[in-house]
């Protein structure tokens, strides 16, 4: 079943015959996605030729909802007309907006997600590499060919750290892995995804990744403490990172004393999440988890510490 | 991008917030003429982009133009928490009758802004918030709607200021929204004796993704960090830290968590330094000239995991490189993902000396980190 994507999901592009559009709507449709049509107003009526499928292109994303029965849209437009676009998409009815875009300014995020909430439209994003639902359908630009479905599910700032994690899980298999994004206001929270995964049936266990900067980590552990009872494996960066720094994403920056790694990991610790201290021995607990909870409870800390030790090993052999 | 107080009065003003008389010089002698202009008596304060001036020194009260050019000649130059004093402001006093504080400030957890205002103003207002965190108001703003007199109204009254602040909150407003500000900071703002009310003191910030529609307030040159000047020439994304195990990777999550593994295995990282998505051989070769160009920097690890990025595109801009800069340090690079094995095919055929390849990021961390610990001090 998985979260938010599946192979039923039709797929627009906003932005699909730009450079990057283009690239990235040949690799969706290469992964399965159902790319229905683009959006650009001023190429309505052209299809694109994607190698053996050719691609309608639509003046507004009305229409294509209108011609296509679409219920997703990727939005690739440059950072000053983002607004614009998923302002249109939310007006039309789309039910996920996955905005990848980054550099958007953030007064034209908190107006975008605003509107997206009274009109019943998800936004995930912005400057995020969108979601992956393996072997179903990929919504943005994860590499769709480094792991296989399975019963993980991921949320996370970071894109390279997503895909870090699902190369090092790639033979237990994800269920949905979401990249939420590292701006400062984003529309889907690492809490949302929680709250999917728990009641996602093809979901056993998850993985939240989470960086510098904000509350979200914070919130996702009291979010987990109280909601939460499928197993969840944590992963923080930025622990050298230097106060008041912004490091890459916009919103990955410590100020003062809020925001710090270490806040974070102990937030989540505190509600019996298990925090890798590397993305490598983040995937070892991962599958200490998986495999503890096959057998009995006790079990589960001796895989855990035997994880680690592996891990050990691993880098000295490098 | 943070204003200096001068800046954050010029906008203010520009948007009739009643600011003191003031102007702004990096010479003793022109303070002398502009506080003659003022009328003699002026305050004389550090223009730099940290708290805690008055502590350090880096204000100070002039009581005619004489002394307004000494004190200039004090602060100029003065060092206040690493952040060197290149201009002054001299600004006329006024006769403070209550110190009040209001800010509009982004909220990442709501995805909106607060209002945050309190009749308890001045330098303490940490510290009023840390002990009474009942004196301080904090009100979520309606982003769409924004704030016009009513909602202006709603927070002076949450906060216990007077009805003459109201018009100071709605133009307030005006300066975040007209300038994508993420800060908009009065502190104090003050009803003076007579019964004005005037924003004494201010902090703006602005958000760094809206600089191409604005018009100035340009990006200002990082001329304190030659190689950050460097890297930012290049469009890449460095920053400079303390160590000595030069770090380079694809995508910011990554590259911080390569930064927290080198910690880990007891070496400090010398910088972060983001190549990005799709990052071409060129700026993988601009990257590794800045990086090894860094004389603190023992060691270099090259830490790629290829989602999007090519890996033989990153290896053949390492090999660029070394022919380029020459390098006198040992690289360790550990490629993943994307075209990984034609990436390392490339730099196993070019077999150079100094460069040497891991399997895993773990690995290759502590295979840098000890180079670099290992390594001889220069000189």
């Amino acid at each position: 079943m998985a979260i938010y994507l599946t192979k039923e999901s039709k797929v627009l592009v906003q932005g699909m015959t730009g450079t990057e559009g283009m690239k990235h709507t040949r690799r969706m449709l290469a992964a399965g996605t159902d790319v229905v049509g683009g959006v650009n107003p001023r190429k309505a009526g052209r299809t694109v030729d994607f190698d053996d499928r050719a691609v309608p292109v639509f003046g507004s994303v009305r229409e294509g909802i209108e011609s296509t029965g679409a219920d997703v849209t990727v939005v690739f437009v440059p950072p000053a007309f983002a607004k614009a676009a998923v302002t249109e998409a939310s007006d039309a009815g789309i039910g996920l907006a996955v905005v990848i875009t980054e550099g958007i300014p953030v007064h034209d995020s908190v107006a975008f997600t605003a509107h997206a909430r009274t009109r019943g439209t998800r936004v995930v994003g912005p400057n995020c590499p969108g979601l992956i639902t393996p072997g179903q359908s990929n919504a943005g630009i994860i590499p769709p060919d480094i792991t296989k479905p399975g019963r993980i599910g991921l949320v996370s700032k970071s894109g390279t750290l997503t895909y870090q994690l699902m190369y090092e899980l790639r033979d237990t298999g994800f269920s949905t892995c979401v990249g939420i994004g590292g701006d400062p206001v984003v529309g889907t929270s690492h809490v949302d995804c929680l709250a999917a995964f728990q009641d996602d049936p093809d979901t056993e266990l998850i993985v939240l990744i989470g960086e510098i900067g904000g509350d979200a980590e914070e919130r996702a552990a009291a979010y987990i403490r109280e909601h939460v009872t499928k197993p969840v494996v944590g992963y923080i960066a930025g622990f050298t990172a230097p106060e008041g720094r912004t490091m890459g994403h916009a919103g990955a920056i410590v100020s003062g004393s809020s925001g710090t790694a270490r806040a974070k990991q102990e937030a989540l610790e505190a509600a019996g999440v298990r925090v890798g201290s590397t993305p490598t021995e983040t995937a070892r607990h991962v599958l200490a988890v998986l495999d503890g909870a096959a057998q009995d409870g006790a079990a589960q800390d001796g895989a855990a510490q035997d994880g680690a030790q592996d891990a050990t090993q691993d880098g000295a052999r490098a | 991008m943070d204003l200096y107080e001068h800046q954050a009065r010029e906008l203010f003003e520009e948007h009739g917030i009643v600011v003191p008389r003031a102007e702004v010089t990096d010479s003793p002698e022109r303070a002398r003429e502009i506080a003659r202009a003022l009328g003699g008596r002026v305050v004389v304060k550090a223009q730099v982009k940290t708290g805690g001036r008055g502590k350090a020194g880096g204000v100070r009260l002039a009581a005619d133009p004489a002394e307004a050019e000494q004190a200039a000649r004090r602060i100029l130059g003065m060092d206040i928490k690493g952040h060197t004093v290149g201009t002054v402001m001299l600004a006329e006093p006024c006769d403070i009758g209550r110190e009040f504080y209001v800010s509009y400030v982004l909220d990442r957890a709501s995805g909106g802004f607060l209002a945050i205002a309190s009749a308890e103003g001045g330098t303490e207002i940490e510290e009023v918030a840390a002990r009474r965190p009942e004196a301080v108001a904090r009100i979520p703003v309606d982003p769409v709607a924004g704030v016009h007199t009513a909602t202006a109204v709603r927070i002076a009254d949450a906060a216990g200021l007077p009805p003459q602040t109201v018009d100071t909150l709605v133009r307030l407003w005006k300066v975040l929204v007209r300038e994508d500000a993420l800060l908009v900071e009065v502190n104090p703002l003050v009803r003076t004796v007579e019964g004005r009310i005037v924003a004494l003191d201010g902090k703006v910030t602005l958000d760094d993704n809206a600089r191409f529609r604005r018009s100035r307030w340009g990006d200002e040159k990082p001329a304190s960090d030659s190689l950050e000047a460097r890297a930012g020439a290049k469009g890449l994304n460095y920053v400079k830290l303390d160590g000595e195990v030069g770090v380079i990777g694809n995508g910011a999550g990554l590259v911080m968590s390569t930064l927290d593994v080198v910690a880990g295995c007891g070496a400090r990282p010398a910088n972060f330094l983001d190549i990005g998505g799709g990052a071409s051989a060129r700026v993988m070769a601009d990257g590794l000239s800045v990086v090894l160009s860094d004389p603190d920097v023992k060691s270099v690890l090259v830490n790629v995991f290829g989602g999007i990025t090519a890996c033989d595109a990153v290896a053949d801009g390492i090999v660029r490189a070394l022919d380029e800069v020459r390098p006198t340090k040992p690289l360790v690079v550990r490629l993943d993902g994307n075209n990984a094995a034609r990436g390392r095919a490339l730099l196993d055929a070019r077999a150079h000396p100094l460069v040497e390849q891991a399997t895993t990021m773990d690995g290759a961390a502590r295979r840098a980190a000890r180079l670099a610990t290992a390594a001889p001090t220069a000189g």
